[in-house]
């Protein structure tokens, strides 16, 4: 621990794929560190496996935005400083007994179970997006054509969301998760996609189909605010996360080529696969970010009520005493346990979905095109650095 | 080895049907953790340890 002199949280990589050495380097001085945040807060930052673990699993660290502070001066900071509301129903920044009652009504739809009957589709709709591929030639943005359709196509069908519409809510939703976005253009962002979903559940009201979001309207347990409130948050959640995943995963096994020959070779290798690459890569890379509800102590460190503890994901998840040679991609590894879904009651709901998508999605494109590669230096592919997920903006590859 | 489940802190992550679909799986309705054998055979016993180990939410523990 570093009492003397609270550090500033930098998110300036050396290189790509690596968290900020910044961070990663405050390892060897403990778990847990002096923050100061972008509002004058004095609060923590973790960087351990163990210490991001327990934080995340304690009853006394809330998630309510009224209780935190922002660990960078973006959106937020404007945001908390113009005491802005978040509407109901998105239950994400919710504790204990409220986020309970809307988990419940959700968990249901995401089992397993659940997750395996959708396999059959997500194959279909990978395959159409690999033979659009191939009917068009490279080079194509692997974004594109691959990272984002097939999450926001799934997304689309299992919520009951008309995929015709994506480029607006796809719009709506890149600029929620620009860090260099305005406040204005962030809330009107909201409210935009916000309107979307009023109209949509009104719509699903009348005419109810076969989908999730059909269900939620006919259980009668939520409000037409908190119905949206839900709505927007699993098809913001649900296209952000695996899309990146998706190109920020072919990105790192196109430059880690003896790790793609592994996959291509032993496609039984792909569970295993996805579970390094979501720890490697951990593109949750700026929170989560919690606040002490009163005085708790992780590994002999006091952190007092009101603090707040930003969790450094990326750093705790190539934490030595974790995962020993952590900083390596090794498609091999025992790589289950690590933090990129999250820890605790908020653990990613969809996180089953993810990993149904990726092991499918990764075997299939090197099966289908053993010749793919980059189209362009892997230094002129543009990192989402200015994005609260990490990922690649563009992923030019031909085969 | 005795497997013990407590649905109410369980949070569906599904962790545990996961790791071992012999053991656990989840309830239709609310995807909450459901035991199907609370003594494993001595071979799942790693694998439940594991299951225990990556429970978000601790709903799940061994005697």
């Amino acid at each position: 621990m570093t009492e003397t002199s609270a550090l500033t949280l930098s998110m300036t990589r050396q290189r790509p794929l690596d968290p900020p050495d910044e961070v990663a380097g405050l390892r060897r001085h403990g778990a847990i560190h002096r923050m100061k945040y972008a509002d004058g807060h004095l609060g923590w930052l973790v960087t351990g496996y163990a210490a991001a673990r327990a934080v995340l699993a304690h009853p006394h660290f809330s998630n309510r935005p009224e209780t935190q502070h922002p660990p960078i001066a973006s959106t937020r900071l404007e945001l908390a400083q113009r005491d802005f509301k978040l509407p109901p129903g998105f239950f994400l920044r919710t504790d204990a007994p409220e986020h309970t009652r809307y988990r419940k009504l959700l968990t249901g739809q995401f089992t397993v179970r659940r997750m395996k009957m959708l396999e059959p589709r997500i194959t279909e709709i990978t395959n159409d997006c690999i033979d659009a591929m191939e009917a068009k030639g490279g080079p194509v943005d692997l974004v594109e054509e691959f990272a984002l359709p097939i999450p926001s196509l799934v997304i689309c069908e299992l919520l009951g969301v008309p995929y015709e519409d994506r480029e607006t809510f796809q719009r709506e939703s890149r600029t929620l998760f620009d860090l260099d976005a305005g406040a204005d253009d962030a809330v009107a962002a909201l409210g935009r996609i916000w309107a979307y979903l009023m109209e949509l559940i009104q719509r699903k009201r009348e005419q109810p189909a076969d989908d999730l979001l059909s269900g939620l309207v006919q259980s009668g347990e939520l409000n037409d605010e908190e119905l949206t409130g839900v709505g927007v948050l699993l098809l913001v959640a649900g296209h952000e996360t695996t899309a990146n995943m998706l190109g920020l995963g072919t990105y790192a096994l196109l430059t880690n080529p003896e790790q793609l020959a592994l996959l291509r070779d032993d496609p039984s290798l792909a569970e295993n696969a996805v579970e390094e690459l979501l720890r490697y890569l951990t593109i949750i890379h700026l929170g989560p970010v919690r606040a002490a509800t009163q005085d708790v102590e992780i590994e002999g460190v006091t952190i007092k009520a009101g603090e707040a503890v930003t969790l450094h994901l990326p750093a705790a998840n190539r934490d030595p005493a974790r995962f020993p040679d952590g900083e390596h991609l090794d498609l091999t590894r025992p790589a289950g346990g690590h933090l990129t879904f999250g820890h605790g009651i908020h653990q990613c709901l969809g996180q089953q979905l993810a990993r149904t998508e990726m092991r499918i999605a990764y075997p299939a494109l090197l099966r289908r095109l053993p010749g793919l590669r980059l189209a362009v230096t892997p230094e002129e592919v543009p990192m989402r650095s200015n994005m609260s997920i990490y990922g690649v903006h563009r992923l030019p590859v031909t085969w | 080895m005795k497997i013990k489940a407590d649905e109410s802190v369980c949070i569906g992550a599904g962790m545990c049907a996961l790791t071992v679909p012999k053991i656990f799986d989840q309830s239709e309705d609310e995807g909450t953790v459901v035991l199907l054998q609370d003594v494993p055979p001595a071979d799942l016993e790693d694998a439940v340890r594991r299951a225990v180990t990556l429970c978000p939410s601790g709903a799940i523990s061994i005697e």
